[in-house]
């Protein structure tokens, strides 16, 4: 009697034991397959890729005299990414536009300034930051600073409206899409998305431009007024004007490191 | 055995009630939809991949190629057979499935699947408007 319910016992053990490993032993089989099915396939950046640590942009203010001169900056922009043109001012969606010295820098600013100064159009964007708060903000990772080149992008699939990022934000580069944007939209570039109603947006320093070896549009646009490298590059262009000129940058006593320079 | 009546009757009742949408739809099935190859397709003869993984696996595709292009930048993707395809939904895909109505749309409203992707990407690149 005792043996044969040591025995019956052992058994149970045996058979919870065999059981509980089969759905893991499973598991790593289909771990398997799957791999397998996926080793042969990959990705890889296109040939003529713009490669950098960390892009950033010189923007040489003392060029700018007027809306004449930002103007076709801000449209080749808006044009290629398909930024909606609202009417009503706190809809507005905006990538790249111009405002006050007096706004850019606040803080910054000196009385009795010269006059040229105080009115030039300062062209602004999103500061693609060293350290962004944004992206500490945003709660899904929609909005995220790029291991390998130091963009601050949004990956609008994941984003879901919060608009943490946009408080988050201390140049105010980010817009909410209140509406649906597409009626908004003069010109519609096919090679590019549009947006939808509910997520937020913003510069992009044109990763889908860079990815085929083309300069961002509006740097492209500028005529050489705007300058466009990796800021870790001590030969690139953008070190050599930030060596040879005074520059200054949006707020930085905030510490988030902008990667846009200008030239004053 | 006036009670058991009732019951039976109820049940008949029941009965009919529960199988009329079965019965009523009977041979009726939608017809398996046909799908319309461009002319660009046809000459391609072969997609991303193979006929049968892609009818099980586009939507994994596309998957792994937005997430590639938003968040490791990398835009090219080169199959089994080292043939490359940039990574794009309107530009690659709807280049040869130009007709999406008669390609896509179709079969997902057969399996009554609604992708929202086209509210953001542009479902007629090749069109003028
Ligand atoms: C180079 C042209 C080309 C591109 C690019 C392409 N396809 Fe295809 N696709 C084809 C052809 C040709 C077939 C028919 C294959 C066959 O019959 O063997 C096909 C078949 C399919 C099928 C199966 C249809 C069926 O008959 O059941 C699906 C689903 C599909 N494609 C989706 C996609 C998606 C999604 C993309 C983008 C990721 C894509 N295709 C990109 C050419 C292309
Ligand atoms: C052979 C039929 C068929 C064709 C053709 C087809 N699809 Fe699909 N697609 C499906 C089915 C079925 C699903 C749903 C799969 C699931 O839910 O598991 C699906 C799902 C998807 C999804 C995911 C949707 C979601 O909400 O998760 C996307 C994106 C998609 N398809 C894109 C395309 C595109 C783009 C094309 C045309 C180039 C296409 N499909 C052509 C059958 C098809
Ligand atoms: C809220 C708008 C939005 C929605 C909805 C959306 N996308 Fe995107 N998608 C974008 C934007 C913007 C890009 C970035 C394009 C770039 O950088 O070239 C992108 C990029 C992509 C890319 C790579 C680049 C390209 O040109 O296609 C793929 C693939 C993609 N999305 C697939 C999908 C699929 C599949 C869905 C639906 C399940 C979807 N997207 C829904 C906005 C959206």
């Amino acid at each position: 009697m005792d043996s044969s319910r040591r025995q019956i016992l052992k058994f149970f053990g045996i058979s919870a034991l065999a059981m509980s490993t089969k759905p893991v032993l499973d598991a790593f089989a289909a771990g398997q397959a799957a791999g397998d099915a996926e080793a042969n396939e990959h990705t890889q950046s296109g040939p003529d890729a713009l490669k950098a640590r960390q892009w950033a942009m010189v923007i040489d203010t003392r060029e700018f005299h007027s809306l004449e001169d930002v103007e076709p900056l801000i449209e080749a922009c808006h044009k290629i990414h398909n930024v909606p043109h609202l009417p009503v001012k706190r809809h507005e969606i905006k990538w790249i536009w111009e405002t006050e010295y007096k706004h850019a820098f606040p803080m910054k600013g000196a009385r009795f300034m010269a006059e040229d100064l105080q009115h030039r159009p300062i062209l602004v964007l999103c500061n693609h930051c060293e350290n962004p708060p944004c992206c500490r903000a945003c709660p899904t990772q929609a909005t995220f600073k790029r291991e390998s080149d130091g963009i601050v992008l949004m990956d609008f699939h994941r984003c879901i409206g919060c608009r943490f990022c946009m408080a988050a934000c201390p140049f105010g580069a980010r817009s909410f899409n209140f509406r649906d944007p597409r009626p908004f939209i003069a010109e519609t570039n096919k090679q590019f998305p549009t947006r939808a109603k509910g997520v937020v947006e913003k510069c992009n320093f044109c990763a889908e431009r860079l990815a085929v070896g083309q300069q961002p549009a509006c740097v492209e646009a500028s005529e050489d007024k705007i300058t466009f490298g990796d800021l870790y590059d001590p030969e690139s262009k953008v070190r050599e004007l930030i060596k040879t000129n005074y520059t200054i940058r949006r707020k930085q006593s905030l510490g988030t490191e902008p990667a846009i320079y200008y030239i004053v | 055995m006036k009670k058991s009546k009732g019951v039976i009757i109820g049940i008949i009742i029941f009965l009919a009630v529960v199988t009329f949408p079965f019965l009523y739809n009977r041979g009726k099935a939608a017809p398996v939809p046909e799908l319309v190859l461009t002319e660009t397709a046809k000459a391609a003869q072969q997609c991303v991949r193979s006929k049968d993984y892609m009818q099980r696996e586009h939507m994994k595709i596309l998957d792994l190629w937005r997430h590639t292009v938003v968040r490791s930048g990398e835009r090219v993707y080169v199959n089994p057979q080292g043939k490359e395809f940039n990574m794009s939904l309107s530009n690659t895909c709807l280049d040869c499935h130009s007709n999406k109505a008669e390609f896509c749309d179709r079969c997902h409203d057969y399996a009554s699947v609604r992708p929202y992707c086209w509210d953001c990407h542009i479902d007629n690149p090749k069109e003028s408007k």
